[in-house]
């Protein structure tokens, strides 16, 4: 793997010191650049003035990554694939999320096209403060008739501004397709060892880029990206390798992956230093007689291809429940490994507390954290979160781990000075963290100590069901009490 | 080293008069602006035919095999045993090696029944109470390899189970099953030492394993029931490599041979944390197969942690947004959510080299195997090329 250093850019930057980028100068800009902490196109002159037309080739050329970034659609929806620079997200944050694609073809009708292409576009689960979305629609031609293909990506590019795949093996039908969407920079579905010539011709007429296909045969992979890269000057290419759904053929997949991913990385093979394509949706082609059974599989082979490299992937199940595994596995592995993943300990406002709000503890784990914050925040009233310090891990690990400890809640409850802001000296302490709660009444002496729920969500009818009553001297029946309430068992 | 986001691919404007500028919105760090193009090459009319090799790396060392159960030949009275790790190589670069095992999957059970999770519950409901039927359940019915018997009642906070009830219950077990078992304290330092130490003595010669080690406890006195009476210990480091390799140093030091010792670096279930397992996973076998010796033993997840993720086991109900555009039912049935779960980290984790599992639901087992069998198999038989999945594009579904 190259190492950039900052005298390997800066010899390519204007060397003028202007700021623009926001730094003092140039040399502290090249610094910033090598270790991710900038943006290339920050330094603005070298992209505006055509007097550094060489050098900005030059800058380009040596912050290429061993896996181009290839640019799919326009505007705020464009998606980025592809711009990979290591094999392990401990080396350095994986960036470009594998952007999701669902599938349409020219011989659904209109309403299920509709339907599918709004789901892309108002799918969204927020989780732990980001959005989860889908990305793309890849159109595929069915018919084999090229107007009706023509046809279906017009209706669909008026349907969605996100980027779109142009799925046939027909330069006919694919020519007819780009000239109504060749604006948006569709994605072309794909060269093969048939067509490459006439889709080499296409991807060069409306500047798109273009995918190449050799299912389970490499070789002839590297030969169609060859070809286009050296034969047509063509730069913008995506790599399928071809995904098997059904037994042998899915180890065979994901070692496909791997090793060209290993070849663009650490060999430094420029011909397949490109994006690579997952399909996913090719489990459709051999349906198990139960139908959630192949959703299951296209659930699984999503995530697993996004581990092993897949830079883009095109799925069929419009099911959340299928999608939602892989999206929030795309969330975890594309984090920055150098955020360390906790916030600090304190004492943290939901809403503006007064001394009868409830009091909630919970450990520094940011996971947690956030997700306690947001259920916490359904609580009618506002509330006080004490954060004591689990060492960023789950309640659950950090309880085990002997991270989240009677000494740590001391320590938060003394360090925050909460007991002058709270009158009711009680505090509710997570149900993973039962079995703490005796020591923790006799260190805390004056204060009482609730076992909440294990899952936060649940905090909202904690509160109403049992510390309000409990704090105004009801009596409880054992029914709403949660299970792993102090001393139950 | 630099980022893909820093980048800036070729790009001309699509249509004419159309301002570059329009591109610099900052939503994502799209490319924009381009060199000027080198002249295109003469178009070829023939392919440019070259060879694609596997880039293949041997690596200068490779992880300890360590047996699981013993057979009366060998000094114990399992009728089925199995061996983990061996590997040479990562899971998933076949290129590079197979690693010579398919990996172990073990069914948790309880002395005394947790808080489960409904779809989890449906599952052993018969047997909650009986663990020894509970256990023969996961083995015979549900296809686990062995069980896992979490001792959670010797916790002196919840019922001080003593150390001789918990090794007669660990007997009771053994005498029900034929398969080894996985021997889980309840997390009390003190108590786990002390019971560990009496079930390790009662069981002799059967090549239990015994979870876990932890950095407060005594590592010494834990180890040495496991290498006077012969059975696998599991060392649990909590997401930090140091501890890790504290620990597995330290067992070792005090006599653990590595064909003893299992490291489980604490699993993040799935949406909870799992990146961070993933990563540590991979960096400790990594660091074992380029030759760091404490950490070259099998690999261990707890996958049943997936369960912590709502998402996981929720309804639907709870779980969609206000402002949902998705019908209730694409939320899909909690029992199959949950299993997709669980079955999904432990396949991640699978592919940075784990080979033992302590799970919780019989159809994240079932899903686990299709999948983690496949990429542990030692010889593919059928190629991707003779099925041409190609056709996908053209296809109707």
């Amino acid at each position: 793997m190259r190492i950039l250093r900052p005298l390997d850019v800066y010899k390519y930057l204007p060397q003028t010191n202007c700021k623009e980028c926001g730094e003092p100068n140039c040399m502290s800009f090249a610094a910033k650049l090598v270790e991710d902490r900038t943006l290339a196109e920050k330094c603005t002159p070298l992209f505006r003035d055509t007097k550094y037309k060489e050098k900005l080739a030059k800058y380009l050329e040596s912050i290429r990554p061993p896996v181009k970034a290839i640019q799919i659609g326009v505007g705020h929806n464009a998606v980025n694939v592809g711009g990979k620079v290591v094999m392990f997200r401990h080396d350095l944050t994986w960036h470009n999320p594998t952007p999701l694609a669902l599938d349409v073809h020219d011989e659904m009708d209109d309403a299920t096209i509709t339907d599918r292409v709004k789901f892309v576009n108002d799918f969204k689960y927020t989780r732990i403060g980001a959005d989860l979305t889908l990305d793309m629609v890849a159109v595929r031609c069915v018919s084999k008739s090229p107007e009706e293909f023509c046809r279906t990506v017009s209706r669909v590019s008026k349907l969605t501004a996100k980027p779109l795949i142009l799925c046939s093996y027909s330069p006919e039908a694919l020519e007819e397709a780009l000239m109504a969407a060749s604006a948006s920079r569709p994605l072309i579905y794909a060269a093969t060892k048939g067509n490459w010539k006439e889709l080499g011709e296409l991807a060069l007429k409306y500047k798109c880029p273009v995918a190449v296909s050799s299912p389970g045969d490499l070789s002839t992979l590297k030969s169609l990206a060859k070809t286009l890269r050296e034969g047509y000057g063509i730069d913008d290419i995506v790599l399928d390798p071809g995904t098997g759904t059904e037994g042998d053929s899915f180890a065979e997949t994901l070692n496909n992956f791997s090793a060209l991913r290993r070849s663009a990385i650490e060999v430094g093979d420029v011909t397949i230093g490109y994006p690579l394509m997952g399909i996913p949706a090719a489990v459709w082609l051999s349906p198990d007689e139960d139908e959630n059974a192949t959703k299951i599989r296209e659930s699984v082979l999503s995530s697993l291809l996004m581990t092993t490299y897949a830079d883009l992937l095109v799925v069929h199940s419009s099911d959340i429940w299928v999608l939602l595994a892989a999206l929030v596995w795309r969330q975890s592995v594309y984090t920055d490994p150098r955020t360390p993943p906790s916030v600090k300990p304190g004492i943290y406002e939901l809403g503006k507390p007064d001394e009868k709000a409830p009091l909630l503890v919970t450990g520094n784990f940011a996971l947690t954290y956030f997700l306690v914050k947001e259920d916490a925040g359904k609580i009618k009233e506002p509330s006080w979160l004490l954060v004591a310090d689990s060492e960023a891990t789950s309640i659950e690990s950090a309880v085990a781990g002997r991270k989240f400890t009677v000494d740590k809640i001391v320590d938060a409850v003394k360090e925050s000075a909460i007991s002058e802001k709270v009158k009711h000296k009680s505090l509710i302490i997570p149900g993973y963290a039962a079995r703490l709660s005796g020591e923790l009444e006799d260190a805390l002496k004056d204060w009482r100590v609730f076992v909440g729920p294990r899952d936060s969500s649940a905090i909202k009818d904690f509160i109403e069901k049992v510390w309000k009553k409990e704090m105004h001297g009801e009596e409880l029946t054992k029914e709403v009490l949660p299970l792993d309430r102090k001393k139950s068992g | 080293m630099r980022a893909s986001r820093h980048i800036r691919v070729s790009l001309e404007p699509a249509t004419p008069g159309e301002q570059r500028t329009e591109f610099l919105v900052p939503i994502i760090p799209v490319p924009t602006v381009q060199p000027a193009p080198s002249p295109a090459p003469p178009k070829v009319a023939e392919l440019i035919k070259t060879d694609f090799r596997y880039p293949t790396f041997q690596y200068p060392s490779s992880v300890a095999e360590v047996q699981i159960g013993a057979t009366k030949r060998e000094g114990g009275s399992r009728g089925k045993v199995y061996k983990i790790g061996g590997a040479a190589s990562l899971p998933f670069w076949r290129f590079d090696g197979v690693a010579p095992h398919l990996p172990v999957v073990a069914l948790d059970t309880f002395d005394l029944a947790p808080p489960l999770a409904r779809p989890v519950k449906e599952a052993y409901k018969e047997v909650l109470e009986d663990p020894a039927a509970w256990a023969k359940l996961c083995v015979e019915k549900y296809e686990a390899d062995l069980p896992s018997l979490h001792l959670v009642s010797t916790d002196p906070g919840i019922k001080d189970t003593s150390a001789s009830d918990a090794a007669k219950l660990v007997e009771d077990v053994l005498q029900t099953v034929d398969t080894p078992i996985i021997v889980g304290g309840s997390g009390n330092p003190q108590k786990d030492m002390e019971v560990f130490n009496k079930v390790a003595e009662s069981t002799k010669g059967e090549r239990l394993i015994f979870s876990s080690l932890t950095t407060d406890m005594d590592i010494r006195e834990t180890v040495r029931p496991m290498v006077e009476y012969n059975h696998d210990l599991i060392a649990l480091a909590f997401m930090d490599i140091n501890q890790a390799r504290e620990l597995c140093r330290k067992s070792q030091e005090a006599g653990l041979p590595r064909t003893q010792l299992i490291l489980d670096n604490t699993t993040g279930g799935l949406g909870y944390g799992i990146e961070y397992s993933f990563s540590i996973f991979q960096r400790t076998r990594l660091a074992a197969l380029m030759g760091e010796e404490v950490f070259q033993v099998p690999l261990s997840s707890a996958s049943t942690n997936a369960w912590a993720a709502r998402e996981a086991w929720q309804k639907p109900e709870v779980l969609r947004p206000g402002d949902s555009i998705a019908p209730i039912e694409s939320w899909g049935p909690r029992e199959l959510r949950g299993p997709i779960w669980e079955a999904t980290t432990a396949l991640v984790l699978a592919l940075c080299g784990a080979e033992l599992f302590m799970m919780m639901h019989p159809l994240a087992v079932k899903l686990f195997r299709q999948f983690g069998n496949l990429i542990a198999k030692s010889q593919l038989e059928k190629s991707l090329k003779e099925l041409r999945p190609e056709n996908w594009a053209e296809a109707k579904f």
